[in-house]
C-alpha cells in the first residue's frame, strides 16, 4: 500500500509524514483525454461517412465533451481525490459512443423525414442536455454522499420511494405514465421520468443496509427445514415482501427485462451477505416456477420466447413478431467481424435503434470486434467496481460495491444477450449508450455511488499514528540510543 | 464476504465471455446467412447505391438508363418513354421494389450475376465502382411505339404482342393504359404518391395485360380448331354447314354464327374466311377434347411454367369435358383463354412453318463495357410441329383469305397480311358487354418476318358494335407497317 521507504533507518528520522499513496487522478485526467480523442475521432468518420460538411465545429465539440468531463474530472479530484482512475473515463467513453451513434440515427431519421415531408428534430441535442444534467448529479451524489456509510442511516426511507417509485406508474392511468405501450413511465409537464432506473439504486441501497444489519441473524438463527437453515420469518420478511412487490409491479408494468434485473440484483446480494449458495438455488428454482407460470398466463411472454427461439420464423411479420430482433441480427451479421464503417450501414432499418437496439447498432458498424470492445468497457466497470467492493473495509461498502458492479454487467447481458437471442428479447437500456434521460442520470448516480466506494477503499488507512508519535520532538534524541548495531561490529560496549 | 464477491466477480466475467459467444455466432458463424437474407434490406440498399445496368433496345436505343442523383443513392434509375415501355422493362423502386425485366434479370443489372464475376473481381482490383451488367432485349421500338401510339390515341384499354415468328424473339409488348415508372423510380415521396395512384387506379395500369392476363380469344382460336382439322385429314375443300346457328348438343341453348347470318360459303375455307361459329363448332365437337387438346398443346397452350423471361400467365382451353362445352370451346369461348402472348404465338406458329418458338424477350447480356457475354439462342417452344408443312401452307392461304375479308383501318396490300380476327363474348350477361376485339396475323406471308396480335379490351369505342376487324385489325396492321418499314 503505502510507499516503501528505501531505508527504515531515515524513516524513523522523518519529520513530515509519509508521501500520499499515489491518486492516479493524473491517470484518469489521461485516459479521459484519450476517450474524447476516441469520440471525436468516431464523430469525424460518421460526419464522412454521412456525407456531412467536415468542419471545425466536429473539433470544438470533441473539445467541449472533454470540457465537461474534465469539470467532472475536478470534482472527483476534489471529492473523492482516491477514487478508481479508470472508472471515469470507461463511462465517458460509452456515453460518448453513445451520443455519437445517437446523432448517427438522427442523421438517418433526419434523410427519411426529409423524403416523407415531415419534421424532424434531433435526438442527441436531448441527449448531450441529459449527459450535462447527469454528470452534474454525478457532481451533486460526490459531494452530498462524503461517506457512502451514512447511506445506511436511510436504508428503509430509500426502500420505501424506491418502492413506490416503482409502483407509481403501475397505479397511474395510462395517460400519465404509457409511452409507446411501456406502463413504466412517469409523464411530468415538461419532461417524462423512467422512476424504475432510479428505484433500482435506491432499493440497492436498501438491501446493502438491511442485510448488513440483519447479516448475523441470516448466517446463524433460524429453522432447519429440508436441512436448510432458514433465518426467522420477521427477519426475512422485509426482504421477501420487497423483493415480491419490486417483482410483482414489474410483471404488472409487462417490464420483463427490469424484473430480471431487479430479480438477478436480490439473489446476487443475499448470496454475497449470506454466503450460501442455497439462496441462489432457492431463488433460481423461484424463478423458473415465476417464468413457467408468466409463461402460461400472458401472451406477450409466450410470443417473446417464440420470437426468440425462431427469430427468422413465420412471426417475422405479425404484430408482437420478431422483426425487431431478426432486423437486429440482420444488421449484426451484415457488419460482421469489422463492422460496416460508422456511419456506413443502415442501423436505423432496426425499430428502436438508438435505445434498447443501440448495441445492435454498433455491432453493424464497428462489427464484433467493436461490440466486444464494448463490452470489455462494461467488464472493465464492473470488475473495477468489484475490486473496490473487495477491498473496501466495510460490509455495507463491499455488499453495496458488488451490487452496483453486478448491475453494470447484468444489464448489459439482458440487453446483448436479447439482441443476439441468448435470451428473450426484453426491453431495457444499455447503460450510458442508450438514448434516454432516466437511464444515463440513474447510471451516473451509480458511477457515482461507485466511485464514493472506490475512494474509501484506496484511501490510505488512518494517517494520525505516526503523527503522534512525532508530536513530543525532544524525545527524539533517546530515539537515536536505539541505533541498530552495524553489520560486524560488536555491540559489547553499550552494555 | 470477500469470497462471495470474488465468486459474483467470475459470475460476471462468465457472463460477458457467453455475451462474446452469442455475438461471434452471430457476427461471425452466422453473418453470411443474415446478411443474405432477402429481408434484409441492407443489401437492397447497396444495390440501389451501385450503377445498375441498362435495359437496351437492339437498336441502341436505351430504354432504362441511370443518371446520378445528389442523394445517398447515388444513381436514379430513369426510363425512356416510360409508360410506352413499362410492360417490357417494369419498374425499379426503392420503396416497392422491382417488377418486369428489371425483377426477373435484377443479377446481371446489379452485377451479382455471376457471369460478370471476373468483371466484379477486376472492379475490385482496380478500385472502380462496381457495375451491373446490361440487357439487351429484342424489342423493335418502331413496332413498339406504332401499336402503343395507336392503342393510347384511340383510348384503347388492350395489349399488343409482335414477335419473329422463325426466332421467337418479341419485337413488341404493349399493354394499355401505361404507368410511368419514371414516378417510381424517384428516391422522395412523390414514389409514394405515384404508387398509391397507380394502385388506386381502377384501370390497373401496372398489369401487364400482354402475359399477365388471359382473355378469351374468340373467333382466333379458330385457328387452333383449323389445325386440329387438318390434322385429321378435313380438307379445306369440304362441305360446312351454312346454317346460321347449332344447337349444343345435350342442352336447348343454340351457338349462332356472328351476327345470326347464315355463313356465305360452305367449304372449310370459307368458314375460317368469314369466321362462321357453326362449322368450327361442329368441327370441335366431332374431333373430340383429345384431339382438340393436342392440338392446342402444340401451340403452347396450357404451359404453366412459360418465361420470356418474364413469367407468362397459362392460356388454357379448359376441361372439355362435354359436347357442347367441345361446340363452344372451338371458337374460343366457354374456358378458353389465352394471354396475347399465346394468342400472337398461334400467328407465328403458322408463319414460321407449324413450328412453335420459344418467345424470348432478351436478346443478350452485356457486359458493363457493353460486350456480349451471353446470347440467348432461339428454342423451340413445344418440340412439336403444331402442324405439317402442306397444311401450314393451307392455313396460311385461308388466313390470307380471312385478312381479305376482314375490315378495318391501315390496309395496305404491300403489307401481304395473313390474319385471323376475334370477337370474344365475355362477362356474366354476355350478349349485352362490349365484346373483346382480336386480331393476330403474320406478314409477308410469303417470308413471315412479324407476328402480332391485338386485344381491345370492351370492344374499344365501339361498345357493343365492335368486331376485332373494325377495332383491333388496324392497330395490327399499324405494328407490322411499323417493321416492314411500309410505315
Amino acid at each position: 500500500m503505502g510507499q516503501p521507504l528505501a531505508d527504515p533507518v531515515s524513516a524513523q528520522f522523518a519529520t513530515n509524514p509519509p508521501r500520499d499513496l499515489p491518486n492516479r487522478r493524473n491517470t484518469e485526467l489521461m485516459l479521459l483525454a484519450f476517450a474524447a480523442g476516441l469520440v471525436t475521432i468516431a464523430l469525424v468518420l460518421v460526419e464522412a461517412n454521412q456525407e456531412q460538411e467536415l468542419t471545425l465545429s466536429i473539433l470544438w465539440l470533441g473539445l467541449a465533451y472533454l470540457g465537461i468531463l474534465s469539470a467532472a474530472h475536478l470534482a472527483v479530484r476534489r471529492w473523492a481525490p482516491y477514487a478508481d482512475p479508470v472508472l471515469l473515463p470507461c463511462v465517458a467513453l460509452l456515453n460518448g459512443i453513445g451520443l455519437v451513434m445517437i446523432h448517427r440515427i438522427d442523421l438517418a431519421k433526419a434523410e427519411k423525414a426529409l423524403q416523407s415531408g415531415k419534421e424532424f428534430s434531433p435526438e442527441v441535442t436531448k441527449q448531450v442536455l441529459f449527459t450535462v444534467v447527469s454528470l452534474v448529479l454525478f457532481v451533486v451524489v460526490l459531494v452530498v454522499v462524503n461517506d457512502h456509510r451514512t447511506l445506511t442511516r436511510y436504508g428503509y426511507t430509500f426502500g420505501l420511494i424506491g418502492i413506490v417509485a416503482l409502483a407509481l406508474p403501475a397505479v397511474l392511468p395510462s395517460s400519465l405514465s404509457e409511452v409507446n405501450g411501456a406502463k413504466v413511465w412517469l409523464k411530468l409537464p415538461f419532461f417524462s421520468i423512467q422512476p424504475g432506473e432510479f428505484a433500482k439504486i435506491l432499493l440497492m441501497i436498501f438491501f446493502a443496509s438491511f442485510l448488513v444489519s440483519k447479516r448475523d441473524l441470516f448466517m446463524v438463527a433460524g429453522k432447519k427445514f429440508l436441512g436448510v437453515e432458514l433465518p426467522r420469518a420477521r427477519d426475512l420478511g422485509p426482504i421477501l415482501i420487497a423483493a415480491a412487490a419490486s417483482i410483482g409491479i414489474l410483471v404488472l408494468e409487462k417490464d420483463l427485462g427490469t424484473s430480471l434485473l431487479y430479480f438477478s440484483i436480490i439473489l446476487v446480494m443475499l448470496y454475497v451477505a449470506t454466503e450460501r449458495v442455497i439462496w441462489v438455488v432457492v431463488g433460481l428454482s423461484f424463478f423458473v416456477a415465476g417464468c413457467l407460470i408468466a409463461y402460461n398466463l400472458f401472451t406477450h411472454v409466450q410470443q417473446r420466447v417464440e420470437n426468440w427461439l425462431n427469430p427468422l420464423g413465420p412471426r417475422y411479420d405479425e404484430l408482437g413478431g420478431s422483426y425487431q430482433l431478426a432486423q437486429g441480427l440482420f444488421g449484426l451479421g451484415t457488419g460482421g467481424v469489422g463492422g460496416t464503417g460508422l456511419g456506413a450501414g443502415r442501423p436505423d432499418i432496426v425499430p428502436a435503434a438508438s435505445t434498447d437496439f443501440i448495441t445492435a447498432s454498433i455491432g453493424e458498424e464497428i462489427g464484433f470486434v467493436g461490440l466486444a470492445a464494448v463490452l470489455m468497457l462494461y467488464l472493465l466497470i464492473a470488475m473495477r467496481g468489484m475490486r473496490s467492493a473487495l477491498a473496501v473495509r466495510d460490509t455495507f461498502g463491499k455488499l453495496l460495491g458488488g451490487g452496483l458492479a453486478f448491475t453494470i454487467v447484468m444489464q448489459i447481458f439482458v440487453v446483448v444477450g436479447g439482441v443476439t437471442a441468448l435470451i428473450p428479447e426484453t426491453g431495457i437500456t444499455a447503460p450510458f449508450l442508450s438514448q434516454g434521460g432516466s437511464s444515463l442520470l440513474a447510471n451516473y448516480i451509480l458511477v457515482a455511488l461507485l466511485l464514493r466506494i472506490s475512494d474509501a477503499a484506496r484511501k490510505p488507512a488512518t494517517r494520525p499514528k505516526p503523527q503522534q508519535r512525532q508530536a513530543p520532538i525532544a524525545e527524539a534524541h533517546t530515539v537515536m540510543v536505539q541505533r541498530p548495531p552495524a553489520a560486524g561490529e560488536t555491540n559489547g560496549r553499550t552494555t | 464476504m470477500n469470497t462471495p464477491l470474488r465468486k459474483v466477480g467470475m459470475a460476471m466475467l462468465v457472463m460477458v465471455v457467453l455475451l462474446l459467444g452469442t455475438d461471434t455466432y452471430v457476427q461471425v458463424v452466422k453473418a453470411d446467412d443474415y446478411r443474405t437474407d432477402s429481408r434484409n434490406q441492407r443489401v437492397l440498399y447497396d444495390e440501389y447505391s451501385r450503377q445498375r445496368g441498362q435495359i437496351v433496345a437492339p437498336d441502341g436505343t436505351i430504354l432504362a438508363g441511370v443518371k446520378p442523383s445528389d442523394d445517398k443513392f447515388k444513381f436514379t434509375r430513369t426510363y425512356t418513354d416510360g409508360p410506352m415501355y413499362a410492360p417490357v422493362t417494369g419498374y425499379y423502386s426503392i420503396n416497392y421494389g422491382a417488377g418486369g425485366t428489371e425483377r426477373v434479370e435484377d443479377d446481371v443489372l446489379n452485377g451479382s450475376d455471376p457471369r460478370l464475376f471476373v468483371r466484379r473481381l477486376s472492379d475490385m482490383v482496380t478500385g472502380r465502382d462496381p457495375r451491373g451488367g446490361n440487357v439487351k432485349l429484342t424489342i423493335d421500338p418502331k413496332v413498339q411505339k406504332a401499336a402503343y401510339d395507336l392503342m393510347t390515341q384511340r383510348g384503347y384499354t388492350g395489349a399488343v404482342v409482335a414477335m419473329e415468328p422463325k426466332t421467337g424473339r418479341i419485337l413488341a409488348m404493349v399493354s394499355t393504359p401505361s404507368y410511368d415508372p419514371n414516378a417510381l423510380a424517384t428516391h422522395g415521396s412523390d414514389q409514394n404518391t405515384a404508387w398509391k395512384k397507380f394502385t388506386d387506379d381502377p384501370a390497373n395500369p401496372l398489369i401487364n395485360r400482354a402475359i399477365s392476363e388471359n382473355y378469351p380469344p374468340g373467333s382466333t382460336f379458330k385457328l387452333v380448331t383449323a389445325t386440329a382439322a387438318l390434322e385429321s385429314g378435313i380438307g379445306p375443300d369440304t362441305q360446312v354447314s351454312t346454317a346460321p346457328n347449332v344447337q349444343l348438343p345435350g342442352t336447348s341453348t343454340t351457338l349462332e354464327n356472328y351476327g345470326g347470318e347464315t355463313c356465305p360459303g360452305n367449304t372449310f375455307k370459307d368458314a375460317l374466311a368469314h369466321s362462321c361459329n357453326v362449322p368450327f363448332a361442329t368441327f370441335s365437337g366431332q374431333l373430340g377434347a383429345d384431339k382438340m387438346k393436342a392440338a392446342a398443346a402444340n401451340f403452347g397452350i396450357g404451359q404453366s411454367d412459360l418465361t420470356v423471361p418474364l413469367k407468362v400467365a397459362q392460356s388454357t382451353v379448359g376441361s372439355l369435358d362435354s359436347q357442347g362445352a367441345l361446340y363452344q370451346s372451338g371458337i374460343g369461348q366457354r374456358d378458353v383463354r389465352l394471354t396475347p402472348l399465346q394468342d400472337c404465338l398461334l400467328s407465328a406458329t403458322v408463319a414460321n412453318g407449324g413450328m412453335a418458338m420459344k418467345p424470348q424477350l432478351v436478346q443478350s447480356i452485356l457486359a458493363p463495357d457493353l460486350s456480349t457475354i451471353d446470347d440467348v439462342d432461339p428454342e423451340q417452344l413445344t418440340g412439336k410441329p403444331a402442324l405439317s408443312a402442306e397444311n401450314d401452307k393451307i392455313l396460311t392461304d385461308m388466313m390470307i383469305a380471312s385478312e381479305g375479308f376482314t375490315k378495318g383501318g391501315g390496309k395496305d396490300p404491300a403489307l401481304k397480311i395473313a390474319s385471323k380476327t376475334g370477337t370474344a363474348e365475355h362477362g356474366s350477361d354476355s350478349k349485352n358487354t362490349p365484346p373483346h376485339a382480336w386480331y393476330t396475323g403474320f406478314a409477308p406471308s410469303d417470308d413471315p418476318q412479324i407476328a402480332v396480335s391485338v386485344i381491345v379490351e370492351n370492344g374499344g369505342n365501339r361498345g357493343l358494335a365492335a368486331t376485332g376487324g373494325s377495332v383491333a385489325a388496324e392497330i395490327g396492321r399499324a405494328a407490322i407497317a411499323a417493321h416492314l418499314g411500309g410505315g
